[in-house]
């Protein structure tokens, strides 16, 4: 095991981004990147978007898997229990508060006012890391078709992004297989 | 066995539920109000605005509320959150280590490099679902969007900083009609 302090890091930084994380795992991205990428430099820019790859492959929530994947490289199964750990725990003490005292914050007009203005900069945190994981990934006017077709696949025709990822995996296994 | 019930369910939904957050959420609907009916489809509806209104991933959100409504104890929501995120943590943990050894393997190598344009592809298709006329109402949503796209990628203002300033504006000029 590692010293502590190790640990209180991990576990102080993904609280802070379960915290503030609203309208699920994508949203986290932008987040992640400033904290996990740039500050703490736990991961670099491309195995950022590994971990992205590996949290979306497997089953489970995403903010969650990207936890677990940043905790393990970086303080191995403590590592992983303390980010996971922060992750969840602002949610899970937030909505039992709600579910113990039945705190009725939806129907709230004030509440309604601030996440009419949440709400639209979340979409901005979404689609910024769009640009700087494109530049990451050696995006370039040769496999830019790759991104785009999975975008539209999954935004206008509703496929799983699942199919997305297995898809590029076997594209990349059979191009490699021909090329050897 | 209420609680038994909640960790067989919720470690379901966890080894299952792929595709992340909103993708999740019929395979809890199915599991939670068709099939256990530990709560009414309005209360399903609260819970998703709740989740949309406080922090954290809504799968965690919803097994925190459900396995406290299911089983009326603090314990129950403590089963049902710790059960979804068992199957990841035993799964990611397996395979994210195995991909660190054989990092340097030319098939782990391809199957990385395969993937990356790809997630660039998933992380838009989330940011262009989400333009829709509930997050964009009025031209002020318009223009909370446009700033905090240009503070966050060209001035490099926090990302949490900017989720305050946008609720602080809403709260002063976004009150529903």
């Amino acid at each position: 095991m590692k010293g502590l302090k190790v640990y209180w890091d991990l576990f102080s930084v993904f609280f802070k981004i379960g915290a503030f994380t609203f309208g699920g795992g994508w949203a986290m991205i932008s987040i992640i990147e400033k904290e996990v990428v740039e500050k703490k430099k736990w991961l670099d820019k491309e195995e950022f978007i590994d971990a992205l790859a590996v949290s979306q492959s497997l089953p489970g929530i995403l903010a969650v898997n990207i936890s677990i994947y940043t905790g393990n490289k970086h303080a191995k199964f403590y590592g992983a229990l303390a980010a996971t750990l922060g992750t969840v725990l602002p949610s899970f003490t937030m909505i039992l508060a709600i579910a113990l005292f039945f705190v009725r914050i939806y129907d709230e007009p004030y509440m309604i006012a601030i996440f009419n203005g949440i709400r639209p900069a979340v979409v901005a945190l979404i689609i910024i890391p769009v640009f700087s994981t494109a530049k990451s990934s050696k995006i370039t006017w040769r496999n830019c078709w790759i991104p785009i077709a999975g975008a539209l696949l999954i935004w206008l025709a509703g496929v799983s992004p699942v199919y997305i990822i297995l898809g590029a995996a076997a594209f990349a296994f059979i191009r490699k297989f021909f090329r050897r | 066995m209420i609680y038994l019930q909640l960790f067989w369910v919720y470690f379901k939904i966890g080894l299952f539920g792929f595709g992340g957050g909103y993708a999740m959420l019929s395979l809890i609907q199915h599991e939670v109000v068709e099939k256990n009916q530990w709560i009414t489809d309005a209360q399903f509806t609260d819970i998703v605005a709740i989740s949309q209104m406080t922090p954290g991933p809504i799968g965690i959100n919803s097994a925190t509320y459900i396995g406290y409504t299911a089983s009326g104890s603090v314990l129950g929501s403590f089963i049902a959150t710790f059960s979804v995120c068992l199957p990841s943590f035993l799964l990611m943990l397996f395979v994210s280590r195995i991909l660190l050894k054989f990092k340097n393997n030319v098939w782990v190598d391809t199957l990385f490099k395969g993937l990356r344009p790809a997630i660039v592809g998933l992380v838009a298709s989330a940011g262009l679902m989400l333009l829709n006329s509930q997050n964009f109402q009025d031209w002020k949503s318009v223009l909370i969007f446009a700033i905090a796209f240009v503070a966050v990628k060209f001035f490099k203002v926090h990302p949490i900083l900017m989720i305050i300033i946008s609720g602080a504006f809403g709260y002063i000029f976004c009150y529903p009609q």
